[in-house]
């Protein structure tokens, strides 16, 4: 498997809102390598502190050159890159993990939830670009319309089929994203790709399994490595013990997996 | 670069273990080593030390399992490992290709199972050396007990000596009222070397739920927050045991590995900081070579416990 370090250019920074930001970093070694589902693990500072890389999905590539990473401020080294300059250079370890199995045979579902939505996005123009006769159709949600109006257009851009929800209605379906997708009344053999939060990969992963839809879920963990060395990435498994998220995922098979229902 | 490494010595000896040059990779940092051939030009190391190894596999602890604190992180990954067996079927074929010597760390909960994983060590082909783990704080039974009491230091140590047919380096604990105790221990149960420091026991709350960050509660803290620890440990410890003291804590840079090496080091190892630059250890080997050849030393021995004492 091939992996890369290197120190990549900003070529654009873009504030989809108040405090999500989006980063195009130019190297062609991991943009032509990477596909969806795939992670990166960049630095954030240059000195000791905050001291460990942060893992980001990719979210576009274009070009065989350039990649994405779609993030949301949630703490200091979120808040760095955020300060970040276009023309700045960024550490970058990846492509890493095992990303999404694609089956273009079938009704492909697209399931996103805020920041989750970022793989999908790689994945919904793969899958378009690979198979345009076999478009998936795409259900994503957010808290607000300003936090998911931005991605809409994205999908929208390359043709797909979106159907949004909104914790506040904003914008499409209010409500939450199983509603959306429950409502699509998908045929038998329908096959899903989810990335959001627990509850909501959750809630998809019960109703595909009664629906009898397969179900693959990118999951997020905390790793301080990203290339199977400090073993922290861990997923609790079905058959007992646990997964590394970031060599065995962090794309699983829903069913693999143990899943905590509170 | 590469051909003025060859140039100069770097050479040291732990035992009757050469090494090309004293930069070895700590013990769960680097994984089997493989993870990290993308990376890293892995025969130009001293050695690598791979994960620790116990009896029987482990599957670890429960997440989160890793937190990151100011300079540092905390982890209580709970050893988990592929156990002796697996270990020599599945991983070491690699290593013995690789050609870097290999150290393998051991761990256990009792003295037989010490003696019982040196002894499944003793004839496989690739093995330049163990380290014993007797400072693991994430694991109640043993691991504690055997790195904190001089006595339990002693005896693990033997144990192993008995069977083990390469040399034995122990791992010290810095969680201990005096570690010079604990080396001096186990030098008399015949170690060959002494390697320090393993974790420092710590703590991180999240005081927003309450609850601690660690589903252990408790971890190991290493990163560049433990180094000034880890040297004055290394400087003790090697004035108080003649035989080689591996420097551990919170070294990524060569500049770092100078330090431990002035304090009294012979040779280092670096942890931590392969996850945040996965090439932080053979760029420490191609920093040495450039110091030794400016400084125009005989070889990078001529530093080891060269501190300036006012």
């Amino acid at each position: 498997m091939s992996q890369f370090q290197k120190k990549t250019q900003i070529t654009r920074l873009e504030r989809l809102g108040s405090d999500i930001i989006r980063i195009t970093l130019d190297s062609p070694e991991i943009s032509k390598i990477a596909t969806p589902g795939q992670f990166v693990m960049v630095r954030t500072g240059k000195g000791k502190d905050p001291l460990l890389r942060r893992p980001f999905s990719i979210s576009q590539v274009s070009n065989g050159r350039y990649f994405q990473i779609l993030f949301k401020v949630v703490g200091r080294g979120t808040a760095l890159l955020a300060h970040c300059r276009e023309g700045e250079y960024l550490s970058v370890l990846g492509p890493l993990g095992s990303g999404f199995q694609i089956d273009y045979t079938t009704i492909n579902c697209l399931v996103g939830g805020g920041m989750g939505i970022a793989p999908l996005l790689f994945l919904g123009k793969w899958m378009s670009r690979k198979c345009p006769d076999n478009l998936p159709l795409v259900v994503i949600g957010a808290r607000t319309e300003g936090e998911l109006e931005p991605l809409v257009k994205d999908f929208q851009e390359i043709g797909l089929s979106v159907y949004p929800a909104t914790d506040d209605g904003s914008l499409g379906h209010h409500g939450f994203v199983i509603d959306v997708l429950k409502n699509l009344n998908l045929d038998a053999g329908s096959k899903t790709y989810v990335c959001g939060p627990y509850p909501m990969m959750l809630a998809v992963h019960l109703f595909c399994k009664e629906k009898g839809f397969s179900c693959q879920v990118s999951m997020e963990t905390s790793m301080a490595c990203g290339m199977g060395a400090c073993l922290g990435c861990i997923v609790p498994v079905e058959r007992g013990g646990y997964a590394h998220s970031c060599f065995d995922g962090p794309v699983f098979d829903a069913e693999e997996l143990l899943w905590e229902v509170k | 670069m590469g051909s003025k490494i060859k140039e100069v010595d770097l050479g040291v000896s732990i035992g009757s273990l050469r090494l090309k040059n004293p930069v070895m990779t700590a013990s769960g940092t680097f994984g089997y080593a493989r993870e990290f051939e993308p990376y890293v030009n892995l025969h130009r190391l001293g050695a690598v030390v791979v994960k620790g190894i116990s009896l029987e596999p482990r599957a670890g602890n429960p997440p989160p399992r890793i937190v990151e604190t100011s300079c540092g992180m905390l982890n209580a990954i709970g050893l988990e490992n592929v156990g002796v067996n697996r270990f020599i079927s599945e991983k070491m074929e690699y290593l013995q290709v690789v050609n870097v010597p290999v150290v393998v760390n051991i761990l256990g909960d009792t003295l037989e199972e010490y003696r019982e994983i040196a002894e499944r060590l003793a004839d496989v082909k690739g093995v330049a050396a163990i380290e014993v783990n007797i400072s693991c704080p994430n694991v109640k039974k043993g691991g504690v007990a055997f790195g904190t009491v001089p006595a339990m230091a002693a005896a693990v140590t033997a144990a192993v000596k008995q069977k083990s047919t390469v040399p034995v380096i122990v791992k010290l604990s810095p969680n201990v009222t005096d570690i010079t105790l604990i080396a001096r221990a186990v030098e008399d149960a015949g170690a060959d070397s002494v390697s320090l420091i393993n974790t420092l026991i710590g703590m991180a709350i999240d005081h927003r739920t309450r609850k601690p960050r660690l589903a252990n509660v408790i971890g190991g803290l290493s990163g560049p927050a433990i180094k000034p620890v880890a040297l004055r440990m290394v400087y003790q410890v090697a004035q108080a045991v003649s035989i080689p003291v591996i420097g551990i804590g919170g070294i990524e840079t060569v500049e770092d590995v100078l330090e431990f090496m002035l304090a009294g080091a012979t040779a280092i190892q670096i942890g931590t900081a392969n996850f945040i630059n996965p090439r932080a250890s053979e760029e420490a080997v191609e920093g040495l070579a450039k110091y030794v050849a400016e400084q125009k030393l005989g070889s990078i021995r001529e530093i080891i416990g060269a501190v300036v004492i006012p």
